[in-house]
């Protein structure tokens, strides 16, 4: 290679290779990136979309009505049993003196929501000095006015092939011809249960049904999947036994998880007689398949200790619990924490284990405790998905941007956790 | 026996053998180690020096499919019986392993770990005492005095190697094994920590691996020669080094092997 005459031709090959080797990295990093770039599109258009048709969820149109609440409706003596539904009707009324007959009445009630009473009902109450006075409130319209406000009903469809009457047009266009509709942020879906009234129908039980769920899933997997995977990994002496069970932990991770709420509905509801669509049973449920899930990735964090450490401890007499208790368990903590929060935001999106209990029902309240019947989010998304009214399609949008968000809750504290517990050898 | 001129036995092991899983991995050990002296132990590698060792504060315990047959007595108390307690043996048998492996907290809880599991210091006060005294043995009190809150990880390695001496010592043990605490120190590193076992020796039995021919002439009284598991040689480290009775060990000495 010394050789002079050699070096030349040496050195083109050798750029010819160097060229190449150059091509095939800038290559790999293009595909690289490429995937990356289609994922995050997908990914993009996925939530942006989502995000988009949920929109229309947030807000919600009203209409200012001057109401007289007059003792014929309302006494002082007793406010908590007025007719407020009478009052606005009669406020409606008088926005529309031309409106007259029975039917046509009730026609006219209809654009308004039937909620739309609560408000005012809740501040006569607070404030009893109201009654006899005359008020100006902004109540809620019905879900298809709403819509047809909102633009997502064409009005230029023959009247028969639309669900907003032409007359519900006119009285609209009047409402707003005189300056009386305003769009305003949707309370009621963070504050109400579940209705059959899109505008009154809220995210709010289902919500607070999901977080007791966690909670009862969190309190029961996380204590036993943890001593679980002490016990198999730092105790357990490795024979045929352990192996076993080994393979069985491994093995339960992939079992579909409809068959554990068959499991829960067998043990825990017909045998054990606990109350059903109850976040009780539900989080022991899902503690049941997220059980593994903690398992395996506590395993895994206890078995990238390194050695050395434990030794160490060994070495200066730390007894076995010691060991763990002072040097492997603080060190694996991210690492368990990391897993439990993926555990718990898998089991925050299961729907099929509780199906089988009952979770998936029509509950209006809002569950104070875990025994109160309740239901979950991604269950009450799938309700609203296959309930008829048009309105329910940016609710589902708005379900699952909530539900999203909660994971996104739990992820950032997964990491924040992670962070915290995080150190360096 | 070569030296049987010896009162001062402080371990006494006698037909050591250890198996992991099948394979034997030490044929019948007798060796007697002296208090107050270094004990180099030589040899090529996967001879058994560290087995060996850490029969002696049975961390061979605690490796699955680990067997360990014959003695082990220290102060004529075989530590293989029933009645002794393994915690309070490695109480009493400190180790500085190879790789320097401080916990990943303070300097100051690294040193104080020992005596808190063991509750040798009642206060506060007592323990600031340990921590300094235990430092100042181990040669490393005047550069880390400022920062004892500071991560055990953040020292150099070879301060890292006198924090685990520290540490091992801070318990107050009559012996002291080391499996080459030096290898992964530079030579500077080194010195400092041959020098300390000089000093440490005059209080604790110090039975160092090493497997380096210099570090053993350099520091041991007594050197002992493994070789495939067996135990070839061993005695005063000079006449090992001078005139080694045996050829295997000469040519190991020798650099001919290893
Ligand atoms: N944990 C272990 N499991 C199985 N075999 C081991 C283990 N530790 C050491 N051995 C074997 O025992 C023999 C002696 O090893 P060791 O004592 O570490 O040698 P040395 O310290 O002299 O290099 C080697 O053959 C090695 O492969
Ligand atoms: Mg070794």
């Amino acid at each position: 290679m010394t050789d002079k005459s050699d070096t030349k031709s040496h050195t083109e090959a050798y750029e010819a290779r160097l060229k190449k080797r150059y091509r095939a990295e800038r290559r790999f990093r293009a595909y690289g990136m490429a995937a990356i770039m289609t994922a995050g599109l997908i990914l993009v258009f996925l939530l942006s979309s989502i995000v988009y048709s949920s929109l229309p969820a947030f807000s919600h149109h009203h209409t200012r009505l001057d109401i007289q609440v007059s003792t014929d409706y309302v006494s002082a003596d007793a406010p908590e049993q007025g007719n407020y539904l009478g009052l606005v009707r009669a406020a409606l009324r008088d926005q529309f003196p031309e409106v007259s007959g029975r039917r046509d009445k009730r026609a006219l009630y209809k654009i308004l929501s039937i909620g739309a009473s609560d408000e005012l009902q809740k501040r006569v109450i607070a404030e009893p000095d109201l009654i006899g006075t005359r008020l100006s409130l902004d109540v809620p319209l019905s879900d298809d006015i709403d819509l047809m406000l909102k633009g997502l009903i064409d009005r230029t469809l023959p009247e028969s092939d639309r669900i907003v009457s032409d007359r519900d047009l006119v009285w609209a266009d009047k409402l707003l011809a005189e300056n009386r509709i305003s769009r305003k942020f949707a309370f009621a879906l963070f504050t109400n249960g579940d209705s059959r009234e899109p505008e009154m129908a809220g995210i709010r039980g289902a919500l607070v049904g999901s977080l007791w769920t966690l909670l009862v899933t969190l309190i029961v997997s996380f204590p036993l999947g943890v001593l679980a995977a002490i016990y198999l990994e730092e105790v357990a002496p490795k024979n045929r036994a352990t192996a076993l069970i080994e393979v069985n932990i491994n093995n339960l991770a992939a079992v579909p998880s409809i068959v554990y709420g068959l499991l829960g509905l067998a043990v825990f509801i017909n045998f054990f007689h606990l109350p059903r669509s109850a976040p009780l049973v539900g989080g022991f449920v899902l503690a049941l398949m997220t059980l593994p899930r903690i398992i395996i990735p506590t395993r895994a964090a206890f078995a990238s200790i390194p050695p050395s450490i434990r030794e160490a401890a060994l070495g200066v007499g730390a007894s076995r619990t010691q060991v763990i208790m002072h040097h492997v368990l603080p060190l694996a903590m991210p690492g368990i924490l990391t897993g439990t929060i993926i555990g718990l935001a898998q089991a925050a999106g299961e729907t099929a284990p509780l199906l089988m209990i009952g979770m998936m029902a029509f509950i209006v309240d809002v569950p104070g405790d875990v025994t109160a019947k309740a239901t979950v989010l991604p269950a009450q998304i799938y309700m609203w998905a296959n309930n008829p009214e048009r309105a329910f399609v940016a609710r589902t949008s708005a379900g699952i941007v909530v539900l999203l968000t909660l994971l996104l809750v739990v992820n950032a504290a997964a990491i924040y956790f992670r962070r915290r517990f995080e150190k360096r050898w | 026996m070569t030296d049987t001129e010896n009162q001062n036995v402080k371990i006494k092991a006698r037909d050591v053998t250890v198996h992991y899983g099948e394979a034997r991995a030490l044929h019948g050990i007798d060796l007697d180690l002296n208090a107050n002296e270094v004990t180099a132990l030589i040899g090529p590698s996967g001879c058994g020096k560290s087995t060996f060792l850490r029969c002696i504060n049975r961390m061979n315990d605690v490796i699955d499919g680990c067997r360990v047959g014959g003695t082990v007595s220290i102060d004529e108390q075989n530590i293989y019986s029933d009645a002794v307690d393994v915690v309070e043996l490695r109480a009493r048998v400190g180790m500085v392993f190879q790789k320097p492996n401080p916990f990943p907290k303070s300097i100051y809880d690294n040193v104080a770990y020992g005596p808190r599991i063991h509750g040798m210091a009642q206060d506060r006060a007592t323990l600031d005492e340990v921590v300094e005294r235990s430092l100042k043995r181990a040669g490393l009190w005047e550069e880390v005095k400022d920062r004892l809150t500071a991560s055990g990880t953040s020292l150099s390695g070879g301060q890292q190697q006198r924090l685990c001496i520290a540490r091992a010592i801070a318990v107050n043990p009559a012996i002291v094994l080391m499996d080459e605490p030096c290898s992964a120190l530079d030579p500077i590193a080194t010195a400092v920590i041959e020098e300390l076992m000089e000093e440490l020796r005059r209080d604790y039995t110090i039975v160092i691996v090493t497997h380096s021919m210099q570090q053993a002439a350099r520091i041991s009284q007594r050197t002992a020669y493994f070789h495939l598991g067996d135990l070839v040689e061993h005695g005063q480290t000079e006449a090992i080094f001078t005139k080694p009775q045996n050829q295997q060990t000469e040519a190991y000495i020798s650099g001919k092997i290893g």
